[in-house]
């Protein structure tokens, strides 16, 4: 398992997508493929289910350690993780030894599933004392059910092709579906054989820049063609050879998540491509994208969210169509042929044909484009009339037109240490607002938008001006003033403030406004909808 | 804190009445005892210095050639208005003290910032038996326990040279005073040119004037143009991280060694490519190993984890509490009152430099 730890390292220390696939690729090809295999299941985010709870992991190591439960706490405080806590706590090991990853999971891990609490412990104990630091770290993940690591499937995919000499896109395809962690799986996985073939291949995502001033810049408005720009998933739906295919852009296989896109794939003619956004859809509206995102981590989906979250698939374009490429026809010849294979689909209601927004002035379109969020729109969308399908992100045929967020000044009255990469440093924030009574009342908390050098100055200005302690918040002498973005708002008895914010981000510390001076409720209230 | 302390917290720091001087002051004084000479210890603009003959040449680089220093031997006792001071080695960096006061029979120690692993470049710990013991709590949580400096050293050198076969140059951060001459006595110099920052090469020349064996080294801003960085080892201050400086040095990966790097959510956060734990204040067990040595019926909390200490030393019946300073401990606001302190020094510098000319 020293192996797998130190790929875990590996992967974790660096953000540069080509080191992680060089530091998997060398990992692939030096593992045994029993090892292999359960390195793929892990990577790719299909961990066993928690054997043993982080409640008693936590109070065993406390135990070996000698640590009472208040320092276990803020020992856990500082480093915002369970597993790397007790990693970090545990008595060096006198003699780690470097069993295989399939030997730890196979004969040491599944079989505590079940186990009675004692036999658990020795059990945990054993293997600790059997481990160095990051092989402890890593069979602590792995055994809490905690395993995640910054790696898309993409990646591992792209390793995995370039260890066993084959296609990335046939690899994805082969992991599709059930398999078990075996050295055959691995095998098939690697086979040279495509008789499989790359028929599930997509078609690279086109993409579009966002506007930069003035939009009649960009010509006659008549050259333009407007949608809504939705918030969901881009995909594409692709049927060929009898099989049906959801990429999502990171092209990531995700049919099974979808099963009623999947359901619709099927009616689809041979030799289709459709580019298109997964979109949570009920009773004809859009819900907002929160809904969506209780879908997304999910491999396997129930019936429950099913009915409560369906999906419907936006079309965009169409991209092939009986077997052809249409990427380099014009748009508007793509979209008639889109609006035609719509109509035709048998299963009306899960494909819809995006709707256009036509206007015949700019400062028209600007009107429409400020009812976006009343359609659960980001904005619009502008695609240039006789405009190719292109590769990628290019400059000047698709561009997105986001409606502005709305802002308030609100004054930072409470913070708390993140986690994972931004354990130790205060860096989630509670923000307020003046009330009628001129008190002080929390509206959102935000966690992105500064730079690092600013963190680090607001993270001291927090520890000198702690004011009291609630678990692991702590309230702050209420000086610093930051402007906030957000996207949407809307009434929420659940709030002190009575309102909740959606997407609140921080655009920039307001240096220049002392607290007295920043925004009320009253005039947040204002931007509710009518 | 009780009435008759030999040492009382006040605006400008610990303050020892019977002997008219404060120890570690934040704000000029008249007269200083230093532990050492690191910005958050040693406070610019104070009529007297006293502190360590070896640290001599290091506080001169940072007080500027006008400040009055008397250098003192460790383990010479001096007397200062009937309080008998002394100094002993504390092993953070070269020079590095810890001041003993001895009054009317009570002995306090102040540690200043130490560790207890010996380094090569610095007289290692001591422990000084005494009433009241005043140490650090920068690493004050028993998560933090270093792993012992030699495997951080190959470790480091294996990145090197890593680097060096990949065609890179490695950018390794760590504080210009310290920190960095440590690094630099581990560095193999068998794998590649070793050059440095100025605000290192500046304090190297104090080290190896004060006897410090220190592999050759050469100033990376001299050497700057059409120069091949591949292989080469840059050792700088965190600051330089990410500047147009650093960058020029391209192809490269980027280390740096701190304690605070054996927490993972603090590597990634940095953004570097690799983060090495090593770090020139006392880990857990050290800590309490080294309060249990100085055999204290009393001991004084300062800078860090200061409330988790007091806490757990209380639990097992020493009696604790915590003295509120402004020291820093180690970290990026250490490292940006490191670069200011530079900036003062070099100014100075200019100016002594005008008058003279």
């Amino acid at each position: 398992m020293r192996d797998f730890a130190r790929l875990y390292a590996a992967l974790d220390e660096t953000t540069r997508t080509g080191e992680k696939v060089e530091a998997l690729t060398r990992y692939f090809e030096q593992a045994p493929p029993a090892d292999a295999a359960w390195a793929v299941y892990f990577l790719i985010g299909r961990k066993p289910k928690q054997v043993v709870p982080s409640k008693k992991i936590r109070e065993w190591a406390a135990a070996e350690a000698g640590v009472p439960d208040w320092l276990f706490q803020e020992s856990y405080d500082a480093v915002g993780d369970v597993a790397e806590t007790v990693a970090l706590l545990l008595p060096p090991s006198e003699h780690s030894t470097d069993l295989p990853l399939a030997e730890w999971v196979e004969n040491r891990l599944l079989p505590l599933r079940g186990a009675d609490e004692e036999a658990q412990r020795f059990a945990m104990l054993d293997a600790w004392r059997a481990m160095d630091r990051p092989q402890r770290f890593v069979w602590n993940k792995l055994i809490s059910g905690g395993f995640r690591v910054g790696v898309s499937q993409q990646l591992v995919t792209r390793a995995l092709g370039k260890a066993g000499g084959v296609d990335p896109t046939v690899v994805a395809h082969r992991l599709m579906g059930d398999w078990e962690p075996t050295p055959e799986f691995i095998g098939r996985l690697l086979a040279a054989d495509s008789a499989d073939s790359d028929h599930s291949r997509p078609y690279p995502f086109c993409l579009a820049y966002g506007v930069e001033g003035d939009p009649a810049a960009l010509g006659s408005v008549d050259d333009w063609v407007a949608e809504w720009k939705w918030d969901g998933i881009r995909s594409q739906l692709i049927r060929r050879g009898g099989d049906t295919f959801l990429w999502s852009r990171g092209e990531e296989l995700v049919t099974d998540r979808y099963p009623e896109i999947a359901t619709l794939g099927a009616s689809l003619p041979e030799g289709t491509a459709i580019d298109g956004e997964i979109l949570p859809y009920l009773d004809g509206t859009p819900l907002p994208f929160a809904q969506l995102q209780r879908r997304i981590g999910r491999k396997t989906v129930g019936k429950t969210i099913l009915a409560e979250v369906p999906v419907v698939l936006i079309a965009y374009d169409l991209l092939e169509s009986d077997g052809r490429a249409l990427r380099a026809e014009p748009f508007e010849a793509r979209r008639a042929r889109l609006a035609e294979l719509v109509a035709r689909v048998d299963r009306p209601g899960r494909l819809i044909l995006s709707p256009t927004v036509v206007a015949d002035s700019w400062e028209a379109m600007a009107a429409a484009r400020l009812a976006a969020r009343s359609h659960q729109s980001e904005g619009l969308m502008l695609k240039r009339r006789g405009s190719p399908y292109h590769v990628g992100r290019k400059r000047g045929d698709w561009w997105k037109w986001k409606v502005d967020p709305f802002t308030v000044d609100a004054v930072l009255t409470a913070a708390q240490r993140g986690s994972g990469k931004r354990a130790s440093l205060y860096t989630d924030y509670t923000f307020s607002v003046w009330d009628d009574d001129r008190r002080l009342v929390p509206f959102a908390k935000a966690y992105s938008g500064l730079t690092d050098a600013e963190i680090a100055r607001v993270d001291a200005f927090v520890r000198r001006n702690m004011v009291e302690k609630f678990g692991p918040v702590r309230t702050v002498k209420p000086e610093l003033v930051f402007e906030l973005a957000f996207e949407g708002i809307q009434r929420s008895p659940r709030h002190k403030s009575g309102i909740a914010v959606r997407f609140p981000r921080i655009l920039r510390w307001r240096l220049d406004k002392p607290a007295e001076e920043a925004d009320t409720l009253e005039s947040i209230r204002g931007m509710l909808p009518a | 804190m009780n009435a008759d302390d030999l040492l009382k917290p006040t605006d400008a720091g610990l303050y020892c009445e019977a002997g008219d001087f404060h120890v570690d002051p934040w704000k000029p004084v008249p007269q200083a005892v230093v532990t050492h000479a690191h910005a958050d210890h040693a406070c610019w603009g104070c009529g007297r210095y006293l502190g360590s003959e070896e640290g001599e040449r290091v506080l001169r680089v940072r007080m500027g050639r006008e400040a009055v220093i008397d250098a003192l031997p460790y383990g010479s006792p001096l007397d200062v208005n009937g309080v008998r001071v002394s100094l002993h080695p504390a092993g953070h960096i070269l020079g590095s003290a810890q001041v003993r006061l001895e009054h009317r029979g009570r002995v306090w120690v102040v540690s200043g910032d130490y560790k207890v692993e010996p380094d090569a470049t610095c007289t290692p710990f001591e422990p000084v038996r005494c009433d009241v013991f005043v140490t650090e709590s920068t690493f004050g949580l028993p998560i933090y326990r270093w792993p012992s400096q030699a495997a951080v050293f190959d470790e480091i050198n294996a990145w090197w040279r890593a680097n060096r076969d990949a065609g890179k140059a490695s950018l390794l951060l760590g504080y210009a005073l310290g920190k960095s001459q440590r690094l630099l006595s581990g560095l193999d110099p068998s794998i590649g040119p070793i050059y440095t920052h100025g605000a290192v090469e500046k304090l190297n020349r104090a080290y190896r004037e004060g006897g410090v064996a220190l592999p050759p080294t050469s100033y990376a801003g001299a050497a700057m143009k059409g120069k091949g960085w591949a292989g080469a080892m840059i050792v700088a201050p965190p600051s330089a991280h990410g500047t147009p400086w650093a960058r020029k040095f391209a192809p490269l990966s980027t280390g740096i060694a701190s304690g605070w790097m054996t927490i993972r959510g603090t590597r990634r956060r940095k953004a570097l490519d690799r983060g090495f734990v090593l770090s020139d204040h006392v880990d857990w067990p050290g800590l309490l190993g080294s309060i249990e040595s100085t055999g204290a019926s009393r001991v004084l909390v300062t800078h860090g984890y200061t409330a988790v200490v007091v806490r757990y030393l209380r639990e097992r019946g020493i009696a604790a509490e915590a003295l509120a300073t402004r020291y820093e401990g180690e970290g990026d606001a250490q490292d940006r009152a490191e670069a200011e302190a530079m900036e003062e020094a070099e100014a100075q510098e200019v100016d002594a430099g005008g008058t003279t000319a």
